[in-house]
């Protein structure tokens, strides 16, 4: 029985979060020897695996309340527009229409097709989708602009009021002297590059179920990646204390970075379930959803970058703008690899087009595009492999083991041609390489609760939510490592504010900010436990112990599991545990390789094979972490061949709103994926990679396009178009 | 208008009052509670909605009620007998063939009709067969080792 110690932590009440001192049994914080670890780490099978499976599973637009009506939601046509006159009164006439309202006001302005106008709630969806068309809107049409070249001239029409420029400055960087860097330069290039924006194509729209409460409160459902944040939210909406709120994701059908709060389909939904006195169930069509809920920026850069004979990157210049439609766009820039001297600066520029939203590593696959293809370019010139330049000039230890068992398993030496296109036949193949980076670390904050029963249950709640990565599965792994017990022994809960605060599922940082608090509030309920049953059965604390098997020594005893719970009091034992810095660690690096075919007729790419080399510091489940690295590998492999959100200049309108027409990755696209997860022993802690999976895997495609025919394609995506203009094949901006 | 007052919903006669034009996916969600089968894109673009009528695989949110009716229809709600899933469900589970799970019914039930026709199909037989379902987490490469692994279960005579 050990002694207790004090450890700082930091806890989240009522919205405030601060630094405390808590007292933890004093034994050692560490995830342990990999071979003590039964459940963490291996290959588990999903313990929701059975409710997706079988239907049961219960996604937000899956709830159905007694009594509950369909909220719609009208949306402007027009790219820009004054709203002169709204009529809700043909709407509210009509049979089973109960609430109707506006979004804005007449004289208010749209400033993109999609933008919220007017709402209604309605007995059924064909009703409440009748009654959205029976709102009587006029419009006065006003100039807009919706591609990024054209809002950067003086004269183009203003997207967010006359008094605010269409381009603001964005970050910005100035080290060194990159003039002296170029002069020098045993080789420069000097190129444009254009990374295409991208929608998130959620299978499941954004949106909620709203349902008042007896006792002033409110309940929501929410396709949210943050059930706590979503509360605070919805609280400060209806004007009521958090405690009164509470937000339930069980499930939900994909985030990617844009579910992060009510936002306007959700507000809505509150103020119309407020006017009809009754819950309102309000999801986007997927019209909406690609239209206003949230897009991942463009980023066009002209670069710069100069090398020294033996490799080294002496400089870069770099000037890039992008647009994420009436919100804000931006890389991070230089990317990855140390440049001697820098000069960057970018521009931010609004187009008439709904707001971006972060996206699976926000402008990492873009920073990543625009930076890769350019040092590519850079090796080549100077004469050099371009791994070996990119070990030359990247500080990371991890990736630097990375590139090696990368380009072992993909064949580099085998694949890669020394002077591309000159493969023979009218397919040529080649090989390209690219990079991650990523914090990876969890914040504090992060909350756990275990109740142990009587009847030998153990129950695990922790107010974050499961996204599809698997939270619930290494819940249980955790806490049946900790007691010795098989993992079905344990019952995790997510998905609900009234759970132990936990932070928002972005920036990979679910599974390092739950991980520890699971571990610490499962070594606290082992102490617990321990102490109440030696206090139950009047033995001495030190004689009571836990082995492995769950069974427990009571004095001179041996007693089951289920026997020792029978003897705890009626209430069992509940305990609780808080994030601690030392079980999580920051600083992910990860590489990327591609073996790919390019048709030198018609322009077509095709990927052979990708691997994915990443580092994770202790993995958590191999079985859902590998399927993490896939799906990583196959959103890279759209934003490289396939994806591209297409607005019309004409009409202001989004042409390919639907998903098939925004083209994602299908079965027939995949090529082989390898994800290797490297492991070494220097790791202590646990670190998150949904976003570093996916962020160099286009970069790597287009590079390796390059080594196959010869050609630089310096435009996403990899379409037959761009790699024909690339080849001088077809008149265009490549050949201009 | 024409109304549907029954149909064959996994093997059971369910009584309904329902305008014969409303789409199939919404009676049986919003109706019946078989919330199994998913709005993904509302004009059979993303396969999240699919069910079996007599067998063959449909997009319930282009099928009209009116149409359905008289078939026999099998949601992903109807594949697991006696307590015993269907083998493919079992091949979901084992190799880890869904991440969100939104897209897993659909995906589930076209594969289902697929090893009906065919016991054994190679990986283009069920790539093809896949096309029209869309995963944006991005488990293809699972799901499709998952039909094959549930062809040999079924060929084995067991459900694993």
């Amino acid at each position: 029985m050990p002694k207790t110690k004090k450890v700082k932590s930091t806890i989240t009440e009522n919205g405030e979060t601060r630094e405390v001192e808590i007292e933890v049994p004093d034994v050692e914080v560490s995830w342990g020897k990999r071979e003590d670890r039964k459940n963490v780490g291996s290959r588990m099978t999903r313990v929701d695996g059975a409710d997706k499976v079988t239907g049961r599973a219960k996604y937000t637009y899956d709830i159905d309340l007694p009594g509950m009506l369909w909220g719609r939601i009208l949306r402007s046509p027009h790219a820009k527009a004054r709203i002169t006159a709204i009529d809700l009164e043909p709407a509210k006439r009509m049979p089973g229409v109960k609430a109707a309202m506006t979004l804005k006001e007449a004289g208010a302005t749209v400033r993109f097709a999609g933008d919220e106008v007017a709402a209604i709630a309605a007995v059924s969806p064909e009703v409440a989708e009748d009654a959205v068309r029976a709102i009587r809107v006029t419009y006065e049409p006003l100039p807009f602009v919706v591609k990024e070249d054209a809002a950067r001239a003086p004269d183009a029409p203003r997207v967010l009021g006359n008094d605010r420029p269409n381009v603001e400055p964005g970050r910005a960087r100035s080290e060194g002297d990159v003039n002296k860097a170029f002069a020098e330069a045993a080789a420069v290039v000097e190129a444009e590059y254009r990374a295409q924006a991208r929608l998130h194509a959620c299978l499941e729209t954004h949106g909620h179920v709203v349902a008042r409460q007896e006792d002033g409160g409110i309940k929501v459902w929410a396709s949210t990646q943050a059930v706590h944040g979503t509360a605070d939210e919805f609280a400060a909406i209806a004007g009521i204390p958090k405690d009164k709120v509470e937000v339930v994701c069980q499930h939900m059908g994909g985030g990617f970075g844009a579910k992060f709060g009510p936002g306007a389909e959700g507000r809505a939904a509150y103020e119309l379930a407020k006017l009809a006195g009754a819950p309102v169930k309000l999801m986007l069509q997927r019209r909406e959803e690609s239209e206003a809920a949230g897009n991942a920026p463009s980023a066009i850069m002209k670069v710069k970058i100069a090398g020294a004979k033996d490799g080294t990157i002496t400089g870069i210049e770099a000037s890039g703008y992008g647009t994420g439609g009436i919100g804000g766009a931006g890389v991070p820039f230089p990317y990855i690899y140390k440049t001697g001297s820098q000069k960057v600066t970018q521009e931010t520029v609004r187009t008439n087009i709904g707001p971006s939203n972060s996206m699976r590593a926000p402008g990492h696959p873009q920073a990543s595009f625009l930076m890769e293809s350019a040092v590519d370019e850079l090796a080549y010139k100077l004469g050099l492999d371009p791994l070996e330049l990119r070990m030359k000039n990247d500080p990371s230890a991890l990736r630097q083991a990375e590139y090696k068992i990368g380009a072992e398993r993909i064949g580099w030496k085998q694949h890669w041609n020394p002077t591309p296109g000159k493969g023979q036949g009218a397919k040529v193949r080649g090989v390209g390489v690219a990079s991650a980076t990523w914090g990876g670390g969890g914040g504090g904050g992060t909350q756990v609760d275990v109740k142990i029963s009587r009847d030998g249950g153990v129950w695990v709640g922790v107010g974050t939510q499961d996204l599809g990565t698997g939270v619930r599965t290494f819940i249980a792994a955790i806490v049946a490592d900790e007691f010795g017990l098989p993992r079905e022994a344990v019952r995790p809960e997510v998905g609900s504010s009234k759970l132990g605060n936990s932070g928002g599922s972005g920036g990979s940082t679910t599974t390092p900010s739950v991980a520890p608090g699971v571990k610490m509030a499962a070594i606290q309920a082992k102490f617990d436990f321990l102490q109440a049953l030696a206090k139950a059965t009047n033995e001495p604390p030190d004689k009571v112990e836990l082995l492995p098997g769950g069974v427990v020594t009571n004095g001179t005893k041996q007693l089951s599991w289920k026997e020792a719970c029978k003897r705890l009091p009626v209430a069992g034992v509940s305990s609780r545990g808080t994030w601690v810095p030392e079980l999580q660690q920051s600083g992910v690096g990860g590489v990327q390789f591609a073996h790919a075919e390019v048709d030198m007729e018609t322009g077509r790419v095709r990927v052979l094979k990708i691997v994915c080399v990443q580092d994770c510091g202790i993995p958590m489940n191999k079985l859902t972490l590998e399927s993490q690295m896939n799906g990583g590998m196959i959103q890279g492999l759209g934003f490289a061949l396939t994806e591209d959100r297409i607005v019309d200049a004409q009409t202001g309108r989004l042409v390919n709103w639907n998903l098939d027409e925004y083209k994602l990755p299908g079965p027939w696209e995949m090529p082989v994926f390898e994800p290797i997860v490297y492991e070494y022993p220097e790791a202590k802690g646990v670190s998150g990679v949904a976003e570093p999976v996916v962020i160099p895997t286009a970069s790597a495609i287009a590079n390796a396009v390059y080594n196959a025919c010869g050609a630089r394609v310096r435009s996403l995506p990899l379409i037959p178009k761009h790699v024909l203009e690339a080849m001088g094949r077809v008149p265009g901006r490549e050949s201009a | 208008m024409a109304r549907i007052t029954e149909l064959d919903v996994n093997g059971s006669r369910e009584k309904i009052d329902v305008d014969a034009e409303r789409t199939l996916l919404s009676v049986l969600r919003d109706d019946l509670d078989l919330t199994g089968a998913k709005y993904g894109c509302g004009e059979a673009r993303c396969g999240a909605c699919v069910v079996l009528m007599d067998g063959r695989p449909v997009p319930a949110c282009v099928t009209s009620a009116g149409s359905a009716a008289g078939a026999k229809i099998t949601t992903v709600e109807g594949l697991e007998q006696d307590g015993q899933l269907h083998p493919l469900q079992e091949a979901f589970l084992e190799v880890g063939a869904m991440q969100c799970g939104y897209c897993t019914p659909g995906m589930i039930m076209a594969g289902v009709a697929l090893l009906r026709d065919n016991p054994d199909p190679d990986e283009a037989e069920i790539v093809r067969t896949l096309e029209g379902n869309l995963c944006r987490c991005g488990a293809y490469p699972r799901i499709v080792a998952a039909v094959r692994r549930a062809a040999g279960m079924l060929r084995g005579g067991g459900a694993a």
